[in-house]
């Protein structure tokens, strides 16, 4: 049945924190008061994508955009929108920039014209917990086509056709790995879905698993039958228990419906999916590590060749693909790898899918055809840079990448282009920077967490990460004297060529990609002890300035640490020995009696 | 001291029956794990002995495990358990503020329990929430842009309750 107007109610993790599950229950008792649940549906669906404004509430066919929504404004919008037809003003978004602050639907929203939605394409439409939407928006149609009329040869042709890397971060072709284990002879081979998402600061894998779990669930099974595995799993983190419930939900659906299990829709295949959950461990992102994870064991990673695809989980040929490559395939079944291969640039095709965040207007989840820019990404997207501030870098990879300077914006994004600027295209974090950020103290933070991470297996990573961590931090403290550049590129050398995983392999690139870019920052620190951006706390102090300080005491009860002294009406001094540099007191003075020098 | 380590603890049924479940699967023991951690908030020592036994598998592996993940505790968290993001995300938007006051407001270090066992604080990998970071979470519960003059106020919210 059709109704006259449907509700969405974004249920992603983000809006579903503040207060989303609040305002869907709402929004129902006021359709029910109005005695309208006949006409009118409310859905909760996956992320729309643009969270910085979150909760979001969208009224189809309308196309009307709700931003910042709280609970109690459900009976507002039911009862003017959708009961009288008048929207309500005050709760839509408005575009800044454009004339006049004009309201904007979501056709018209400068965030969504430059997307093109392929993985997320039933993300913020259909309800991720019911199959039927999922099935109306042709789910389940490809595996239906692979199983039917397609040979596991041609599936693999499609797939080469289409291009498609892996969107894991390391952009291998999918149709290869797909053929080396389809041409292994083996008893048993196993599907294994890398949903450990571990670059922090990135939840592009989650939104579509909370969003479209079904999708994936599809693609492993196509992938079972194209490789002759009848067993999947997908490796989640513990971390995102609302994915996990919604993987549980889909999965016990498919099963009813015989779109998993034995005999799949009265055919010869039968496929099964387990989810098996990380506890938060960096290193079992990479594929070793997580087989190792998979079978009980500590996550510690083993040398390549043999690949997985040929060795992997219990010794058995295992094909592993990350949650986006994944969601692609299905597209790529039903319209085909030439139409797939059109998207994008000459070595890189289709979308990606990127979580853009830092010190941008518009934060959230976007997904943009390969070989736009950056700029189009930071300005037209993004809304740019907040507060008025310069851009400086973005950051992809996460602690594998590197940064993207201004010089840059207009580099196509593309698998080639980023290796070449030094940086990754990982899987899919993209951290804009400002003038305010600090590069050595950047590069600080990515080591300090792969020191962290690294499984003290090898010792080119267990010892050399611990080393440059340490150089930095004496580059940060402005102790650290011109040859520790020198030193770094060395120690980074070794853990690039000598680790035995990818974490010890890419650890460096933070480091080596903003000595490159940002010299002179980090000539700054060892050479005239100085943070050009004041971020590292002890290369700055608070003064007051006797000239303007009119003795007020504020900034003395603000501070939390009473290093701050003086009489009433006389200028106060800081105690500079005492000081924790939190700031305090140069937030609180009205009088801009404080420095920070 | 070897008395202690022998003495049974009583598993409740559930446990049990998760265990039954998953005993004879490969691979069971972090599943396994977690389902402890979500009973006891941690992995007791006389548990991990009990797994021990039931699976048959070493307590040093065991313990092997446990140690290598971030997310299994070994000691019993605080009735509020804080977790404040060190994303990348809500380290740029000031993540580390956040937790320097955390400290200071109890009085507890990172990974510490207040002595009255009311609260307990970690610092964590991305949540996923990072359009509103910075961003922390006690039971759970995720508050999002945070700012340091609501800290007060927020942990007020959970003091005693529980
Ligand atoms: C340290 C490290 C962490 C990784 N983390 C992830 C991850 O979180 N998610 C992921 O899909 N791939 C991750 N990878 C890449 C995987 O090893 C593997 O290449 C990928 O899952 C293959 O899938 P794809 O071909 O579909 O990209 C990581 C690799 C390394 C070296
Ligand atoms: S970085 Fe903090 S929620 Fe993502």
């Amino acid at each position: 049945m059709a109704y006259r107007n449907y509700v969405l109610v974004c249920g992603g993790t983000g809006c579903e924190s503040s207060s989303a599950d609040q305002i869907f229950k709402n929004l129902i008792n006021e359709v029910d008061a109005a005695g309208m649940s006949d006409q009118v549906q409310v859905l909760k669906t996956g992320c729309f994508g643009f969270c910085e404004q979150g909760p979001i509430v969208k009224i189809l066919p309308e196309q009307a955009f709700y931003v910042q929504v709280k609970p109690e404004d459900a009976k507002e919008i039911i009862q003017e929108h959708v009961v009288k037809g008048r929207r309500v003003d005050r709760l839509q978004y408005k575009e800044e920039n454009s004339a006049s602050g004009a309201i904007t639907d979501t056709e018209g929203m400068k965030f969504y014209q430059k997307q093109y939605r392929i993985v997320l394409r039933n993300c913020g439409i259909i309800d991720p917990e019911k199959i039927d939407e999922y099935i109306a928006r042709d789910g389940y149609a490809a595996l239906e086509k692979v199983l039917f009329d397609m040979t596991p040869e041609q599936v693999i042709d499609e797939l080469k056709k289409s291009g498609l890397r892996g969107r894991g971060g390391a952009g291998f072709p999918t149709w290869m790995k797909w053929n080396f284990s389809k041409q292994v002879e083996s008893d048993q081979k196993y599907i294994v879905c890398n949903a450990d998402e571990g670059d922090p600061g990135a939840y592009m894998d989650r939104s579509t698993l909370e969003g479209d779990p079904h999708s994936v669930l599809e693609a492993m099974a196509i992938a079972g039958f194209t490789c002759g595995a009848n067993q999947g799993y997908i490796y989640i983190r513990a971390e995102y228990p609302l994915a996990i419930d919604r993987l549980k939900i889909a999965i016990k659906q498919a099963k009813e419906y015989g779109l998993l299990g034995e005999n799949i829709l009265g055919s010869k295949f039968s496929f099964d999916i387990e989810i098996r959950l990380g506890a938060g461990a960096f290193v079992c992102g990479e594929e070793t590590a997580l087989l190792a994870s998979l079978e009980g064991n500590r996550g510690m990673p083993i040398p390549r060749p043999p690949f997985p695809a040929v060795k992997g989980l219990w010794g058995k040929p295992t094909v592993i693909n990350n949650v986006e490559t994944n969601a692609n395939i299905p597209v790529i079944i039903l319209k085909g790898g030439d139409w797939y291969s059109k998207i994008g640039t000459a070595t890189s095709k289709g979308t990606k899918v990127f979580a853009l965040t830092g010190k941008i207007k518009n934060s959230g989840l976007i997904e943009v055809p390969m070989g736009i820019t950056l700029r189009e990404i930071v300005y037209d997207i993004g809304g740019g840079i907040p507060g008025g501030k310069k851009f400086k870098a973005a950051q992809s990879g996460g602690p594998s990448g590197g940064v993207i300077t201004a010089e840059h914006l207009d580099t196509p994004i593309d698998y080639e282009n980023l290796s070449k600027l030094g940086s990754i295209m990982g899987s899919g974090g993209l951290i804009v920077m400002d003038e305010d950020d600090c590069m050595v103290d950047f590069a600080k933070f990515y080591l300090e967490f792969t020191v962290d991470e690294s499984c003290g297996k090898c010792a080119p990573c267990r010892i050399g990460g611990k080393q440059l961590f340490g150089l930095l931090e004496k580059v940060t403290k402005g102790t650290a004297v011109v040859e520790d550049i020198q030193k770094m590129r060395d120690i980074s050398l070794a853990m690039q060529k000598a680790s035995l995983c990818g974490l010890g392999q890419t650890a460096p690139n933070p480091v080596l990609s903003t000595i490159n870019n940002f010299y002179d920052e980090y000539m700054a620190h060892i050479n005239d002890a100085k943070c050009p951006s004041g971020k590292c706390k002890d290369l700055m102090s608070y003064e007051i300035l006797s000239d303007k300080c009119v003795g007020c005491t504020l900034c003395a009860r603000k501070c939390p640490v009473n290093c701050i002294s003086g009489e009433k009406q006389k200028p106060h001094v800081i105690d500079q020995s005492k000081c924790i540099k939190c700031g305090e007191c140069y937030a609180s003075c009205k009088f801009k009696a404080i420095t920070l020098g | 001291m070897f008395e202690k380590e022998e003495a049974k603890v009583k598993l409740s049924t559930d446990l049990k029956s998760f265990i039954d479940l998953w005993k004879n699967k490969s691979g069971n023991l972090i599943m396994i794990l977690h389902r402890v951690q979500q009973e006891y908030g941690y992995v007791p020592r006389e548990v991990a002995l009990e797994l021990s036994k039931i699976l048959d598998v070493p307590l040093a592996k065991i313990y092997g495990v446990v140690t290598f993940y971030h997310f299994f505790k070994l000691t019993k968290p605080g009735k509020n358990q804080i977790a404040v993001c060190m994303g990348t995300a809500c380290y740029l938007k000031g993540g580390e503020d956040i937790i320097l006051e955390i400290e200071r407001l109890l009085g507890l270090p990172v990974n510490g329990t207040t002595e009255d066992g009311e609260f307990s604080l970690d610092a964590v990998r991305c949540i996923g929430c990072c359009g509103l970071a910075p961003v922390m979470t006690i039971n759970g519960e995720v508050f999002g842009k945070v700012k340091k003059d609501m800290l007060p106020d927020i942990i007020a919210k959970f003091k005693g309750k529980n």
